[in-house]
Protein backbone atom coordinates (compact mmCIF):
# COMPACT_ATOMS: atom_id res chain seq x y z
CA UNK A 1 0.00 0.00 0.00
CA UNK A 2 1.33 3.46 -0.81
CA UNK A 3 2.41 5.60 2.18
CA UNK A 4 0.68 8.70 0.93
CA UNK A 5 -2.56 9.06 -0.94
CA UNK A 6 -2.97 11.41 -3.81
CA UNK A 7 -6.07 13.43 -3.09
CA UNK A 8 -8.89 13.45 -5.58
CA UNK A 9 -11.03 16.45 -6.48
CA UNK A 10 -14.75 15.75 -6.29
CA UNK A 11 -17.93 17.77 -6.49
CA UNK A 12 -21.25 16.76 -5.00
CA UNK A 13 -24.53 18.32 -3.94
CA UNK A 14 -25.56 17.80 -0.34
CA UNK A 15 -29.03 18.97 0.72
CA UNK A 16 -29.18 21.19 -2.34
CA UNK A 17 -25.81 22.86 -1.82
CA UNK A 18 -22.84 22.19 -4.10
CA UNK A 19 -19.50 21.35 -2.48
CA UNK A 20 -16.15 21.04 -4.27
CA UNK A 21 -13.40 19.44 -2.23
CA UNK A 22 -10.37 17.19 -2.44
CA UNK A 23 -10.44 13.95 -0.50
CA UNK A 24 -8.27 10.93 0.10
CA UNK A 25 -9.55 8.04 -2.01
CA UNK A 26 -9.97 5.90 1.09
CA UNK A 27 -12.31 8.39 2.77
CA UNK A 28 -15.83 7.07 3.30
CA UNK A 29 -18.89 9.10 2.41
CA UNK A 30 -19.98 9.18 6.05
CA UNK A 31 -16.58 10.66 7.02
CA UNK A 32 -16.91 13.29 4.33
CA UNK A 33 -20.35 14.27 5.58
CA UNK A 34 -19.43 14.34 9.26
CA UNK A 35 -15.85 15.56 9.21
CA UNK A 36 -15.45 17.63 6.04
CA UNK A 37 -18.95 19.12 5.93
CA UNK A 38 -19.73 19.03 9.67
CA UNK A 39 -23.09 17.36 9.03
CA UNK A 40 -23.02 15.23 12.15
CA UNK A 41 -26.67 14.16 11.96
CA UNK A 42 -25.54 11.14 9.94
CA UNK A 43 -24.29 8.66 12.54
CA UNK A 44 -21.71 5.90 12.52
CA UNK A 45 -23.15 2.94 14.38
CA UNK A 46 -21.51 -0.35 13.50
CA UNK A 47 -19.27 0.68 10.58
CA UNK A 48 -19.85 -2.84 9.18
CA UNK A 49 -22.80 -2.32 6.76
CA UNK A 50 -25.21 -3.70 9.36
CA UNK A 51 -26.99 -1.10 11.45
CA UNK A 52 -28.08 1.60 8.98
CA UNK A 53 -27.42 4.55 11.33
CA UNK A 54 -25.39 6.07 8.48
CA UNK A 55 -28.20 5.82 5.91
CA UNK A 56 -28.40 8.76 3.50
CA UNK A 57 -30.13 9.23 0.16
CA UNK A 58 -27.72 9.15 -2.78
CA UNK A 59 -29.20 9.92 -6.20
CA UNK A 60 -32.66 9.02 -4.90
CA UNK A 61 -31.67 5.71 -3.30
CA UNK A 62 -31.04 4.95 0.38
CA UNK A 63 -27.45 3.81 0.93
CA UNK A 64 -25.25 3.04 3.92
CA UNK A 65 -22.74 5.89 3.75
CA UNK A 66 -20.16 3.85 5.69
CA UNK A 67 -20.02 1.50 2.70
CA UNK A 68 -19.56 4.07 -0.07
CA UNK A 69 -16.27 5.84 -0.75
CA UNK A 70 -16.52 9.62 -0.90
CA UNK A 71 -15.00 9.55 -4.40
CA UNK A 72 -17.88 7.32 -5.52
CA UNK A 73 -20.24 10.16 -4.67
CA UNK A 74 -18.55 12.45 -7.19
CA UNK A 75 -21.36 14.15 -9.10
CA UNK A 76 -24.01 12.72 -6.77
CA UNK A 77 -26.99 14.36 -5.12
CA UNK A 78 -27.07 13.52 -1.40
CA UNK A 79 -29.80 14.10 1.18
CA UNK A 80 -28.94 13.81 4.87
CA UNK A 81 -31.18 14.29 7.90
CA UNK A 82 -30.19 17.98 7.93
CA UNK A 83 -31.87 18.28 4.52
CA UNK A 84 -35.31 17.24 5.77
CA UNK A 85 -36.16 20.47 7.55
CA UNK A 86 -37.18 23.33 5.23
CA UNK A 87 -37.25 27.01 6.30
CA UNK A 88 -37.28 26.14 9.98
CA UNK A 89 -40.20 23.74 9.54
CA UNK A 90 -39.79 20.08 10.34
CA UNK A 91 -40.49 17.56 7.59
CA UNK A 92 -43.68 15.46 7.92
CA UNK A 93 -41.50 12.44 8.68
CA UNK A 94 -39.69 14.26 11.49
CA UNK A 95 -42.98 15.43 12.99
CA UNK A 96 -44.42 11.92 12.81
CA UNK A 97 -41.41 10.42 14.62
CA UNK A 98 -41.86 13.02 17.36
CA UNK A 99 -45.63 12.71 17.62
CA UNK A 100 -45.52 8.89 17.73
CA UNK A 101 -42.56 8.72 20.13
CA UNK A 102 -40.76 6.75 17.39
CA UNK A 103 -37.43 7.14 19.13
CA UNK A 104 -35.76 6.87 22.50
CA UNK A 105 -32.02 7.52 22.44
CA UNK A 106 -32.28 8.85 18.88
CA UNK A 107 -29.07 7.35 17.56
CA UNK A 108 -30.76 5.31 14.80
CA UNK A 109 -33.39 7.96 14.04
CA UNK A 110 -31.71 9.91 11.21
CA UNK A 111 -31.12 6.67 9.30
CA UNK A 112 -34.67 5.48 9.92
CA UNK A 113 -36.12 8.78 8.74
CA UNK A 114 -34.15 8.60 5.50
CA UNK A 115 -35.22 4.99 4.91
CA UNK A 116 -38.77 6.25 5.47
CA UNK A 117 -38.17 9.05 2.96
CA UNK A 118 -37.13 6.53 0.31
CA UNK A 119 -40.12 4.28 1.11
CA UNK A 120 -42.66 7.09 0.86
CA UNK A 121 -41.09 8.45 -2.33
CA UNK A 122 -42.08 5.28 -4.16
CA UNK A 123 -45.01 4.03 -2.06
CA UNK A 124 -47.43 6.54 -0.54
CA UNK A 125 -49.60 3.92 1.17
CA UNK A 126 -47.20 1.30 2.49
CA UNK A 127 -48.61 -1.84 4.11
CA UNK A 128 -47.16 -3.15 7.35
CA UNK A 129 -45.13 -5.63 5.30
CA UNK A 130 -43.81 -2.82 3.07
CA UNK A 131 -42.72 -0.89 6.15
CA UNK A 132 -41.00 -3.91 7.70
CA UNK A 133 -39.12 -4.53 4.46
CA UNK A 134 -38.15 -0.87 4.09
CA UNK A 135 -36.55 -0.59 7.52
CA UNK A 136 -35.06 -4.09 7.73
CA UNK A 137 -31.63 -2.50 7.28
CA UNK A 138 -32.03 -0.11 10.22
CA UNK A 139 -31.30 -1.40 13.69
CA UNK A 140 -32.91 0.19 16.76
CA UNK A 141 -31.88 -1.14 20.16
CA UNK A 142 -34.28 0.96 22.26
CA UNK A 143 -37.80 1.00 20.97
CA UNK A 144 -38.72 -2.51 19.88
CA UNK A 145 -39.83 -0.84 16.64
CA UNK A 146 -43.54 -0.58 17.50
CA UNK A 147 -43.59 3.20 17.74
CA UNK A 148 -41.36 3.45 14.69
CA UNK A 149 -44.05 1.58 12.72
CA UNK A 150 -46.65 3.97 14.04
CA UNK A 151 -44.45 6.94 13.11
CA UNK A 152 -44.00 5.71 9.55
CA UNK A 153 -47.73 5.02 9.20
CA UNK A 154 -48.46 8.51 10.52
CA UNK A 155 -45.87 10.06 8.20
CA UNK A 156 -47.54 8.29 5.25
CA UNK A 157 -50.94 9.66 6.29
CA UNK A 158 -49.60 13.16 6.84
CA UNK A 159 -47.73 13.15 3.52
CA UNK A 160 -50.91 12.46 1.55
CA UNK A 161 -51.62 15.24 -0.87
CA UNK A 162 -48.27 16.83 0.00
CA UNK B 1 -5.62 -0.81 -16.74
CA UNK B 2 -5.68 -3.17 -13.77
CA UNK B 3 -2.51 -4.93 -14.95
CA UNK B 4 -0.68 -1.56 -15.07
CA UNK B 5 -1.57 -0.92 -11.43
CA UNK B 6 0.00 -4.16 -10.26
CA UNK B 7 -1.33 -7.39 -8.89
CA UNK B 8 -2.82 -5.88 -5.74
CA UNK B 9 -5.21 -3.70 -7.71
CA UNK B 10 -8.85 -4.75 -7.77
CA UNK B 11 -12.08 -3.86 -9.47
CA UNK B 12 -14.79 -2.23 -7.35
CA UNK B 13 -18.40 -2.89 -8.33
CA UNK B 14 -21.13 -2.07 -5.79
CA UNK B 15 -18.68 -2.38 -2.91
CA UNK B 16 -21.14 -3.97 -0.50
CA UNK B 17 -18.88 -7.00 0.03
CA UNK B 18 -15.48 -5.58 -0.83
CA UNK B 19 -15.60 -2.45 1.35
CA UNK B 20 -16.57 -4.44 4.50
CA UNK B 21 -13.83 -6.97 3.68
CA UNK B 22 -11.32 -4.12 3.38
CA UNK B 23 -12.37 -2.73 6.76
CA UNK B 24 -11.69 -6.17 8.26
CA UNK B 25 -8.32 -6.17 6.44
CA UNK B 26 -9.30 -9.46 4.78
CA UNK B 27 -8.77 -7.61 1.55
CA UNK B 28 -6.03 -5.02 1.21
CA UNK B 29 -5.91 -3.75 -2.37
CA UNK B 30 -3.29 -1.16 -3.38
CA UNK B 31 -5.67 0.38 -5.90
CA UNK B 32 -9.36 0.12 -6.68
CA UNK B 33 -10.77 0.73 -10.13
CA UNK B 34 -14.40 1.79 -9.69
CA UNK B 35 -16.51 0.31 -12.47
CA UNK B 36 -19.64 2.29 -11.66
CA UNK B 37 -18.58 5.14 -13.93
CA UNK B 38 -18.47 2.83 -16.96
CA UNK B 39 -21.63 3.47 -19.02
CA UNK B 40 -24.08 0.80 -20.19
CA UNK B 41 -23.11 -1.84 -17.66
CA UNK B 42 -26.50 -1.99 -15.89
CA UNK B 43 -29.37 -3.43 -17.91
CA UNK B 44 -31.87 -6.28 -17.98
CA UNK B 45 -33.11 -7.53 -21.32
CA UNK B 46 -34.74 -10.59 -22.83
CA UNK B 47 -33.06 -11.94 -25.92
CA UNK B 48 -33.55 -15.25 -27.73
CA UNK B 49 -35.01 -17.16 -24.78
CA UNK B 50 -32.63 -15.84 -22.16
CA UNK B 51 -32.38 -12.96 -19.73
CA UNK B 52 -29.25 -10.84 -20.01
CA UNK B 53 -28.04 -8.85 -17.01
CA UNK B 54 -25.32 -6.23 -17.27
CA UNK B 55 -22.76 -7.08 -14.61
CA UNK B 56 -23.36 -3.84 -12.71
CA UNK B 57 -27.12 -4.27 -12.52
CA UNK B 58 -28.01 -3.65 -8.90
CA UNK B 59 -30.02 -6.13 -6.83
CA UNK B 60 -32.77 -3.51 -6.40
CA UNK B 61 -33.10 -3.12 -10.18
CA UNK B 62 -33.56 -6.89 -10.52
CA UNK B 63 -36.02 -6.92 -7.58
CA UNK B 64 -38.19 -4.30 -9.30
CA UNK B 65 -37.88 -5.54 -12.88
CA UNK B 66 -40.86 -7.16 -14.63
CA UNK B 67 -38.43 -8.66 -17.14
CA UNK B 68 -36.37 -10.34 -14.42
CA UNK B 69 -39.59 -11.67 -12.87
CA UNK B 70 -40.03 -13.87 -15.95
CA UNK B 71 -37.82 -16.19 -13.89
CA UNK B 72 -39.54 -15.79 -10.49
CA UNK B 73 -36.66 -17.28 -8.55
CA UNK B 74 -34.44 -14.40 -9.67
CA UNK B 75 -36.91 -11.92 -8.22
CA UNK B 76 -37.06 -13.90 -4.97
CA UNK B 77 -33.28 -13.89 -4.69
CA UNK B 78 -32.82 -10.20 -5.49
CA UNK B 79 -35.63 -9.08 -3.17
CA UNK B 80 -34.18 -11.00 -0.22
CA UNK B 81 -30.53 -9.96 -0.38
CA UNK B 82 -29.59 -8.04 2.77
CA UNK B 83 -31.64 -4.82 3.05
CA UNK B 84 -32.86 -1.93 0.92
CA UNK B 85 -29.64 0.04 1.27
CA UNK B 86 -27.38 -2.85 0.27
CA UNK B 87 -29.66 -3.84 -2.63
CA UNK B 88 -29.46 -0.25 -3.89
CA UNK B 89 -25.66 -0.56 -4.25
CA UNK B 90 -24.72 -4.24 -4.62
CA UNK B 91 -24.53 -5.77 -8.10
CA UNK B 92 -25.12 -9.23 -9.55
CA UNK B 93 -21.72 -9.30 -11.28
CA UNK B 94 -19.90 -8.12 -8.18
CA UNK B 95 -21.58 -10.73 -6.05
CA UNK B 96 -20.60 -13.56 -8.41
CA UNK B 97 -17.02 -12.31 -8.82
CA UNK B 98 -16.62 -11.97 -5.04
CA UNK B 99 -17.71 -15.64 -4.69
CA UNK B 100 -18.51 -15.36 -1.00
CA UNK B 101 -19.55 -18.86 0.18
CA UNK B 102 -22.64 -17.28 1.77
CA UNK B 103 -23.64 -15.19 -1.26
CA UNK B 104 -27.15 -15.70 -2.64
CA UNK B 105 -26.71 -15.40 -6.41
CA UNK B 106 -24.37 -18.33 -7.02
CA UNK B 107 -26.70 -20.76 -5.24
CA UNK B 108 -29.75 -19.66 -7.21
CA UNK B 109 -28.02 -19.36 -10.57
CA UNK B 110 -26.45 -22.83 -10.25
CA UNK B 111 -29.97 -24.25 -10.59
CA UNK B 112 -30.44 -22.27 -13.81
CA UNK B 113 -28.71 -22.55 -17.16
CA UNK B 114 -26.33 -19.65 -16.46
CA UNK B 115 -23.37 -18.39 -18.43
CA UNK B 116 -21.03 -15.50 -17.70
CA UNK B 117 -19.52 -13.35 -20.42
CA UNK B 118 -16.11 -12.36 -19.13
CA UNK B 119 -13.85 -9.68 -20.56
CA UNK B 120 -10.12 -9.14 -20.17
CA UNK B 121 -7.13 -7.80 -22.12
CA UNK B 122 -6.98 -11.13 -23.99
CA UNK B 123 -10.54 -10.71 -25.20
CA UNK B 124 -13.90 -12.13 -24.30
CA UNK B 125 -14.85 -15.64 -23.19
CA UNK B 126 -18.05 -17.28 -21.99
CA UNK B 127 -17.86 -19.45 -18.88
CA UNK B 128 -20.72 -21.62 -17.57
CA UNK B 129 -21.41 -20.69 -13.94
CA UNK B 130 -20.78 -24.27 -12.77
CA UNK B 131 -17.13 -23.89 -13.89
CA UNK B 132 -16.74 -20.31 -12.66
CA UNK B 133 -16.41 -20.50 -8.87
CA UNK B 134 -13.61 -22.83 -7.83
CA UNK B 135 -13.26 -22.17 -4.10
CA UNK B 136 -14.29 -19.70 -1.41
CA UNK B 137 -13.68 -16.17 -2.76
CA UNK B 138 -12.02 -17.74 -5.81
CA UNK B 139 -13.11 -17.80 -9.44
CA UNK B 140 -11.53 -18.61 -12.80
CA UNK B 141 -11.26 -14.88 -13.56
CA UNK B 142 -7.76 -13.64 -14.30
CA UNK B 143 -6.56 -10.75 -12.18
CA UNK B 144 -7.41 -8.21 -14.88
CA UNK B 145 -10.55 -9.91 -16.15
CA UNK B 146 -14.13 -9.05 -15.20
CA UNK B 147 -17.68 -10.25 -15.70
CA UNK B 148 -19.40 -8.29 -18.43
CA UNK B 149 -22.80 -10.00 -18.58
CA UNK B 150 -24.79 -12.71 -16.81
CA UNK B 151 -27.00 -14.78 -19.14
CA UNK B 152 -29.77 -16.95 -17.70
CA UNK B 153 -31.87 -19.14 -19.98
CA UNK B 154 -35.63 -18.90 -19.37
CA UNK B 155 -36.81 -22.32 -18.13
CA UNK B 156 -39.34 -24.19 -20.32
CA UNK B 157 -43.05 -24.38 -19.54
CA UNK B 158 -43.70 -26.96 -16.84
CA UNK B 159 -40.57 -25.92 -14.98
CA UNK B 160 -40.63 -24.11 -11.64
CA UNK B 161 -38.02 -22.89 -9.20
CA UNK B 162 -37.75 -21.73 -5.62
CA UNK B 163 -35.04 -20.19 -3.47
CA UNK B 164 -35.22 -20.08 0.30
CA UNK B 165 -32.63 -18.53 2.57
CA UNK B 166 -32.83 -18.67 6.35
CA UNK B 167 -31.51 -15.54 8.04
CA UNK B 168 -31.26 -14.25 11.59
CA UNK B 169 -31.88 -10.70 10.41
CA UNK B 170 -31.96 -8.82 7.12
CA UNK B 171 -28.43 -7.36 6.88
CA UNK B 172 -26.58 -10.62 7.62
CA UNK B 173 -25.71 -13.46 5.30
CA UNK B 174 -28.07 -16.46 5.49
CA UNK B 175 -27.35 -19.32 7.89
CA UNK B 176 -28.21 -21.72 5.07
CA UNK B 177 -30.05 -21.58 1.77
CA UNK B 178 -31.46 -23.92 -0.85
CA UNK B 179 -32.47 -23.45 -4.48
CA UNK B 180 -34.54 -25.98 -6.41
CA UNK B 181 -35.60 -26.10 -10.07
CA UNK B 182 -38.07 -28.85 -11.07
CA UNK B 183 -39.29 -29.70 -14.56
CA UNK B 184 -42.43 -31.80 -14.74
CA UNK B 185 -43.65 -34.02 -17.54
CA UNK B 186 -47.11 -35.49 -17.17
CA UNK B 187 -46.96 -35.08 -13.38
CA UNK B 188 -43.65 -36.85 -12.96
CA UNK B 189 -40.33 -35.14 -12.33
CA UNK B 190 -38.48 -35.00 -15.61
CA UNK B 191 -35.55 -33.04 -14.26
CA UNK B 192 -34.43 -31.65 -10.90
CA UNK B 193 -31.58 -29.30 -10.04
CA UNK B 194 -30.81 -28.55 -6.40
CA UNK B 195 -28.12 -26.26 -5.00
CA UNK B 196 -27.23 -25.53 -1.38
CA UNK B 197 -25.71 -22.29 -0.08
CA UNK B 198 -23.63 -21.39 3.01
CA UNK B 199 -22.88 -25.05 3.74
CA UNK B 200 -19.53 -25.42 1.98
CA UNK B 201 -16.68 -23.38 0.52
CA UNK B 202 -18.83 -22.76 -2.54
CA UNK B 203 -22.49 -23.25 -3.36
CA UNK B 204 -22.88 -27.01 -3.91
CA UNK B 205 -25.05 -29.07 -6.22
CA UNK B 206 -26.87 -31.79 -4.24
CA UNK B 207 -26.79 -34.36 -7.03
CA UNK B 208 -28.03 -37.26 -4.90
CA UNK B 209 -31.02 -35.12 -3.89
CA UNK B 210 -31.71 -34.52 -7.57
CA UNK B 211 -31.48 -38.27 -8.30
CA UNK B 212 -33.99 -38.93 -5.53
CA UNK B 213 -36.56 -36.89 -7.46
CA UNK B 214 -35.71 -37.38 -11.12
CA UNK B 215 -38.00 -39.77 -13.00
CA UNK B 216 -40.42 -40.14 -10.07
CA UNK B 217 -43.74 -38.74 -8.98
CA UNK B 218 -42.73 -36.38 -6.20
CA UNK B 219 -44.36 -37.53 -2.95
CA UNK B 220 -43.39 -37.70 0.71
CA UNK B 221 -41.01 -40.60 0.17
CA UNK B 222 -39.04 -38.94 -2.63
CA UNK B 223 -38.87 -35.68 -0.68
CA UNK B 224 -37.59 -37.46 2.43
CA UNK B 225 -34.87 -39.11 0.33
CA UNK B 226 -33.92 -35.74 -1.21
CA UNK B 227 -33.72 -34.20 2.27
CA UNK B 228 -31.48 -36.96 3.57
CA UNK B 229 -29.21 -36.62 0.53
CA UNK B 230 -29.02 -32.83 1.07
CA UNK B 231 -28.03 -33.37 4.70
CA UNK B 232 -25.17 -35.58 3.52
CA UNK B 233 -24.12 -33.25 0.68
CA UNK B 234 -23.84 -30.31 3.05
CA UNK B 235 -20.41 -29.74 4.58
CA UNK B 236 -20.98 -26.71 6.81
CA UNK B 237 -18.58 -24.96 9.16
CA UNK B 238 -19.79 -24.49 12.72
CA UNK B 239 -19.81 -20.78 13.59
CA UNK B 240 -21.84 -18.17 15.46
CA UNK B 241 -24.79 -18.89 13.14
CA UNK B 242 -25.02 -22.49 14.30
CA UNK B 243 -23.34 -25.88 14.69
CA UNK B 244 -22.59 -28.03 11.66
CA UNK B 245 -25.34 -30.48 12.60
CA UNK B 246 -27.89 -27.67 13.01
CA UNK B 247 -27.02 -26.31 9.56
CA UNK B 248 -27.34 -29.78 7.99
CA UNK B 249 -30.82 -30.17 9.47
CA UNK B 250 -31.72 -26.64 8.46
CA UNK B 251 -30.59 -27.02 4.86
CA UNK B 252 -32.56 -30.28 4.54
CA UNK B 253 -35.70 -28.53 5.78
CA UNK B 254 -35.13 -25.69 3.31
CA UNK B 255 -34.78 -28.24 0.50
CA UNK B 256 -38.15 -29.74 1.47
CA UNK B 257 -39.91 -26.38 1.47
CA UNK B 258 -38.22 -25.30 -1.76
CA UNK B 259 -39.28 -28.53 -3.50
CA UNK B 260 -42.88 -27.96 -2.44
CA UNK B 261 -42.88 -24.40 -3.78
CA UNK B 262 -41.04 -25.33 -7.00
CA UNK B 263 -43.64 -28.07 -7.60
CA UNK B 264 -46.51 -25.63 -7.27
CA UNK B 265 -44.80 -23.17 -9.58
CA UNK B 266 -44.03 -25.91 -12.12
CA UNK B 267 -47.77 -26.63 -12.16
CA UNK B 268 -48.38 -23.00 -13.05
CA UNK B 269 -49.40 -21.67 -9.63
CA UNK B 270 -48.34 -18.15 -8.64
CA UNK B 271 -46.55 -18.44 -5.32
CA UNK B 272 -45.04 -15.55 -3.42
CA UNK B 273 -41.84 -16.50 -1.62
CA UNK B 274 -39.46 -14.53 0.55
CA UNK B 275 -36.47 -15.25 2.71
CA UNK B 276 -37.22 -16.79 6.10
CA UNK B 277 -36.23 -14.99 9.29
CA UNK B 278 -35.41 -16.62 12.60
Amino acid sequence: MPDTFEKVAIQLRVNGKTHSLTVEPRMLLVELLREALDLTGTHVGCDTTYCGACTVIMNGAAVKSCTVFAVQADGAEIVTVEGLEKDGKLHAIQRAFGDSFGLQCGYCTPGLMLSTLQLLSTNRQPSEKDIRKAIAGNTCRCTGYQNIFKAIQLAAQNSKGA
Amino acid sequence: MLSQLGENARFLAGGQSLIPLMKLRFSNPSHLVDLSFVPSTAYIKEESGALHFGALTRHAEIENSATAAMIPVLHDCAAGIADVQVRNRGTIGGSLAEADPSGDWATVLLTQDTELRCLGPKGERTVPLRDFITDAYTTVLDHDELIREVIVKIPPKGSGGAYLAFKRSAPVYPTASAAVQLTLDDGACKDAVIALGCVGLTAVRAKDSEDALRGRKIGDKAIAAAMEAARTAADPQPDMRGSAEYKRKLVAALVKRAIEIALRRARGEQVEVGHIYA
